[in-house]
């Protein structure tokens, strides 16, 4: 697990060579509620870091996902459109938005490791 | 109760939520659950197939007293109230001069007095307005020592029963009885706010916790938010003060003139009946309905309403995503030219044009029981 990184936003990149495979975590799916839409990006389109890059709806409100890093879009997840809930059972696994070419791998050194990011979540309360 | 300081309010059943492990978040000046654990959609279909329990102790109970209450609060809303038989429960608006919505409210004829239930984020404005409106003709008094418990879904007769006796599953839609549930003096009214059957109940404040525990142990009963209670109203197309209907929109505007009785319709004598009158006559610039978006992404409020590549007409009121039709669901106004059902229309969700079209309200039939 410690190719994970993680954003303040409570997205995770799993990183395998220059591609990353994006979601939420656990903790965001949590505070979220139950998902009842998912807007992921059409491969090919190229995001700045920090860009919006997906959307997910609960039945409270909707939320903005950022891309937490810059790239390309290399693949969107198609089973979120007929199956948003696997963001709430899966957020690790079955529940990942988007894969993207990672452009600058140093921009992944301005993100969390799990250690960091399980003492934000702490921090939150 | 709210306090002078800006603190939340809590009400008696407070603790009891806490201990259910449910999210507390503010909501007109009380901290109220919005979910417990199992979840808004899990706990909208448990509502809808069996029986859901909601602490509305935040909303306002009042009765009127006076020679005649009813005369007295015709003069502040368009429903027919003088017509109301005892025990009979009628749901109508406060309205202002230029015909605007200040509230929506339940008034229920209870022997010599009338018995109002106001919503939490208006209860202070309505009852200055009604010892103002009425000061000299009617005694206004809260009842904030009082709780309210709704029961809701096809099995809230079957668990009612149980715990207060036959008599209220013949009760009718809209019909209010005295009855003991548990061996609590409550007030009981066949209504609700999620277009099921059900109950809500009235009781004294300390006793509410121990009735609101002995309902939850009843099998079919479980405990359900804010949340839920929202979707649910928002399929059974029923409106919420502040966001489908408020002082800018009139009664006629906001389809409801099924609430206006036929006397009221041509004698008037409420704040802004001529508005309403001539809307009722020549009819009204634009008309709350039903949205049923394309595809699966929901249309929020203030989401903006337009003709298919036109002209904005209107604007999203309510919109979500609806548990049990399984599909997002909104209501809003549009230009009366274009409130027919079947209506092409194109919603603006981030940015982007999204398909919709008017869609005939409720998304959910509703299942009262008429007797």
């Amino acid at each position: 697990m410690s190719d994970l990184k993680y954003t303040k936003e409570h997205e995770w990149l799993r990183i395998e060579g220059d591609v990353g495979t994006c979601g939420i975590t656990d903790y965001a799916q949590d505070q979220l509620g139950d998902v009842v839409f998912v807007e992921v990006p059409e491969k090919g389109l190229s995001v700045e870091q920090n860009g919006d890059i997906a959307v997910v709806e609960s039945v409270k409100a909707a939320s903005e996902i950022y891309a937490p890093v810059a790239g390309e879009v290399v693949e969107g997840n198609a089973a979120l459109a007929d199956t948003p809930d696997l963001v709430n059972s899966d957020p690790l696994g079955a529940g990942w938005f988007f894969k993207i070419r990672i452009a600058d791998a140093s921009q992944l050194d301005g993100l969390m490791d799990e250690a960091a990011y399980k003492e934000y979540v702490e921090s939150l309360g | 109760m709210v306090s002078e300081s800006g603190a939340l309010g809590r009400t008696p059943l407070y603790d009891l939520h806490v201990e259910l492990g449910a999210k507390m978040v503010p909501f007109a000046g009380y901290d109220m659950p919005v979910q417990y654990p199992a979840g808004i959609l899990s706990e909208h279909k448990h509502t809808r197939a069996a029986a859901g329990l909601f602490d509305v102790s935040h909303m306002g109970q009042v009765s009127l007293r006076g020679d005649d209450p009813a005369a007295a609060l015709e003069s502040l809303v368009p429903g027919d109230i003088a017509g109301l038989e005892d025990g009979r429960m009628r749901y109508t608006q406060f309205t202002n001069d230029a015909g605007g919505i200040l509230d929506d409210l339940m008034v229920t004829r209870r022997g010599d007095h009338l018995f109002l239930v106001v919503n939490a984020g208006c209860k202070e404005d309505d009852i200055a307005h009604l010892r103002a409106a009425l000061a000299g003709r009617c005694e206004v008094e809260t009842h904030d020592d009082r709780a309210l418990i709704a029961l809701q879904g096809p099995e809230a007769a079957a668990v009612l029963t149980r715990l207060a006796g036959a008599g209220v599953v013949t009760m009718p839609f809209m019909a209010a009885a005295d009855v003991a549930v548990d061996g609590v003096d409550c007030f009981v009214t066949r209504s609700g706010y999620t277009g099921e059957d059900g109950y809500e109940i009235s009781c004294p404040g300390e006793a509410s916790d121990g009735l609101a525990r002995r309902l939850l142990a009843e099998a079919e009963v479980e405990p359900i938010g804010l949340g839920a209670r929202d979707s649910l109203r928002l399929e059974a197309g029923l409106c919420l003060y502040g966001h489908d209907i408020d002082t800018t929109t009139t009664p006629i505007e906001a389809a409801l003139l099924w609430s206006i009785g036929k006397r009221r319709r041509e004698e008037g004598g409420f704040p802004g009946d001529a508005v309403i009158q001539a809307q009722i006559r020549d009819g009204a610039p634009r008309r709350r309905v039903g949205i049923q978006p394309e595809g699966r992404a929901p249309a929020r409020e203030h989401a903006a309403v337009h003709i298919p590549g036109g002209a904005a007409i209107g604007e999203v009121t309510s919109g979500g995503f609806g548990p049990s039709v399984g599909r997002p669901v909104a209501m809003g106004y549009v230009e009366t030219a274009h409130a027919k059902a079947g209506t092409a229309l194109e919603l603006t969700v981030r940015g982007k044009a999204l398909p919709a079209e008017v869609a005939k309200l409720p998304f959910q039939p509703q299942r009262y029981y008429r007797g």
